[in-house]
């Protein structure tokens, strides 16, 4: 890489992820996202992908463990770090928007309290004070009345306002690393591109580089800067997204453009709706054991400004 | 929430029970150890002595009156006690897991497998009559069905969405444990403490009835049974009353816990329905 790039915030180096110490399950995954850049990681489910993010969190459950490799933020190994250390990273330096807005809030807290809860934990806040910053917060979000809202709960709310209230938990601290775990798929098509233009407008505003992982290659290509691609535990390809659209080097990534379902086409088989990946790549030129395709980034411009 | 049946009987029934033992020392005619007659023991009820009199005298709805304080005291402290202990183990074990969840999983069922009366009976037996030690040896014997319940009801949380993100948002565990989980799981736990004053206030009874709980001359249910049992057949009013109210006790509290059960859990709620 050249000089004029800055350092990256998050720096995923040889990641290896295995179901206990034996069978290793994502391989040496490695890749870069500077500072509010937003990083797109696509591929099918299982392919790896949330797991890649829930380790940098550090939220891997058993029997999942990194077994190699290093996560370095803001230059530090978080791999190294006690899990106290860690937890204080949590919420405050990296936060985390799940998939299912529908359970990820607690039934029996108000909104408000659980935005608030985040200044209580992280900045040590009274809760008089970060009651006023969850409304704040809420207000950010553009959650209508926002006063009214922090006092209801989450059953009052529809999908998209409370996905807006777990943006609104993950941004309260202002970290430097978002991580989007398929965050507008349990969202209506119509919510959804209001909820993906929330976040890349607010991370934009306080420079907050996104982690977003989804399947979605429409979300992919209208949110992201650089992408990505998994395939069995593999990081395959990794573009700028219009050179990936444009020119898609991996066989998979080929494959998986050509599998979209579009409008009113007629699929290889002719019956069938969808296309099967199976069709379209042959297993062996699925992931391999082979370095990720890679092409250096461009339009640096475009990304700091 | 609809109010049910059995819960407004079982909450009538455990007021009555709850006023009788804090207005004993007003409402009482007599005093219930001192009032001692023996010209007129193993009196029949009559408008003097409400209930009649007992073997030594004494004013059987006084001493009932209050004898429902040490019955209270006893329910309400020790599965006090019993709920914190259970749910403390419970949560801790269904939110860790590991070795710590296989040992308080062994723990629960070896308190399980012993019958809990028995334990009770060890542990008075080595502390002592009285009522303090009786809180002690009902307080530590009943947890069991909490702390299942309690781990059950955690481990089921435990992979909700909500708790993943409290992780996310870097919430300490004991954080997490104390503003995710407790509060989702303080219906059931309530419901089990609630069922639990009854089988307390039985075991209570039953204890002193053997002479290790509540020493005599002070009035409990259980010695007031004790003391009757030869009087059956000449005063079975000093028999019949006190257990007449270890009956409507039991069946209060645990009319409430069924209530309450009924009200809280929507499966229930949507079958009846």
């Amino acid at each position: 890489m050249n000089g004029i790039l800055p350092d990256p915030v998050l720096s995923v180096r040889n990641l290896r992820i295995g179901v206990g110490r034996r069978n290793e399950i994502l391989h040496d995954v490695s890749f870069d996202i500077l500072p509010g850049e937003t990083y797109g990681l696509v591929g099918e489910s299982g392919s790896g992908k949330s797991i890649t993010g829930l380790s940098v969190m550090g939220l891997l459950k058993r029997p999942l463990e990194v077994i190699g490799g290093s996560v370095l933020f803001r230059g530090q190994d978080v791999l190294k770090l006690g899990s106290r250390a860690r937890r204080r990273l949590r919420g405050d330096r990296m936060a985390m928007v799940f998939q299912e807005p529908m359970t990820a809030l607690n039934p029996l807290a108000t909104i408000g309290r659980q935005i608030a809860e985040m200044f209580v934990v992280h900045r040590g806040m009274g809760w008089a004070d970060a009651r006023r910053k969850a409304v704040e917060a809420l207000e950010s979000v553009r959650v209508p009345s926002p006063e009214e809202r922090a006092r209801s709960y989450p059953h009052q709310l529809s999908g998209g306002m409370r996905q807006r209230v777990m943006i609104a938990i993950a941004l309260a601290c202002r970290p430097d690393l978002l991580i989007a775990d398929e965050p507008t798929t349990a969202l209506d098509v119509t919510v959804q591109a209001g909820v993906l233009e929330l976040i890349a407008e607010l991370c934009k505003a306080e420079g907050t580089a996104v982690l977003l992982v989804s399947h979605d290659l429409g979300v992919i290509a209208n949110m992201c800067r650089r992408v990505g691609v998994m395939d069995r535990g593999r990081l395959v390809e990794e573009q700028d997204t219009r050179a990936l659209f444009a020119n898609p080097m991996h066989p998979y990534t080929r494959g998986l453009l050509a599998a979209r379902p579009r409008l009113g086409s007629r699929t290889l088989s002719g019956r069938g709706r969808l296309t099967e990946l199976d069709q379209v790549v042959a297993s062996e030129d699925r992931a391999r054991d082979t370095p990720t395709m890679t092409t250096p980034r461009g339009f640096q411009a475009e990304a700091t400004a | 929430m609809r109010l049910r049946f059995n819960f407004v009987l079982g909450l009538a029934l455990a007021l009555l029970v709850v006023v009788a033992a804090i207005s004993a020392g007003w409402i009482a005619p007599y005093d219930p150890v001192i009032d001692a007659d023996l010209m007129n023991s193993e009196m029949p009820p009559s408008w003097e002595h409400w209930l009649g009199t007992d073997g030594q005298g004494r004013d059987v709805l006084s001493r009932i009156l209050y004898g429902a304080r040490v019955s209270l005291t006893v329910g309400l402290v020790s599965q006090l006690i019993n709920s914190c202990i259970g749910t403390a183990l419970g949560v801790s074990a269904g939110y860790f897991g590991g070795w710590w969840d296989d040992l308080v999983n062994g723990l629960t069922n070896v308190m399980l497998a012993i019958p809990s009366l028995v334990f009770a009976l060890a542990i008075m037996a080595v502390l002592g009559p009285g009522l303090p030690s009786l809180l002690i040896a009902l307080g530590l014997t009943n947890w069991s069905w909490t702390c299942r319940i309690a781990r059950s009801s955690t481990l089921s949380l435990k992979n909700q969405g909500f708790v993943q993100a409290a992780r996310s948002a870097g919430f300490s565990d004991t954080n997490i444990m104390r503003t995710q989980i407790l509060p989702n799981i303080l219906g059931p736990v309530l419901v089990i403490a609630t069922l639990g004053i009854g089988g307390a206030v039985l075991a209570e009874a039953a204890l002193s009835f053997l002479g290790v709980g509540i020493r005599p001359p002070q009035p409990s249910w259980g010695n007031m049974l004790t003391d009757a049992r030869e009087l059956i057949r000449t005063a079975p009013w000093a028999s019949v009353f006190p257990g007449l109210a270890i009956f409507i006790t039991v069946l209060g509290f645990n009319l409430l816990g069924d209530g309450l059960r009924d009200m809280l859990d929507p499966h229930m709620r949507t079958r009846k329905a």
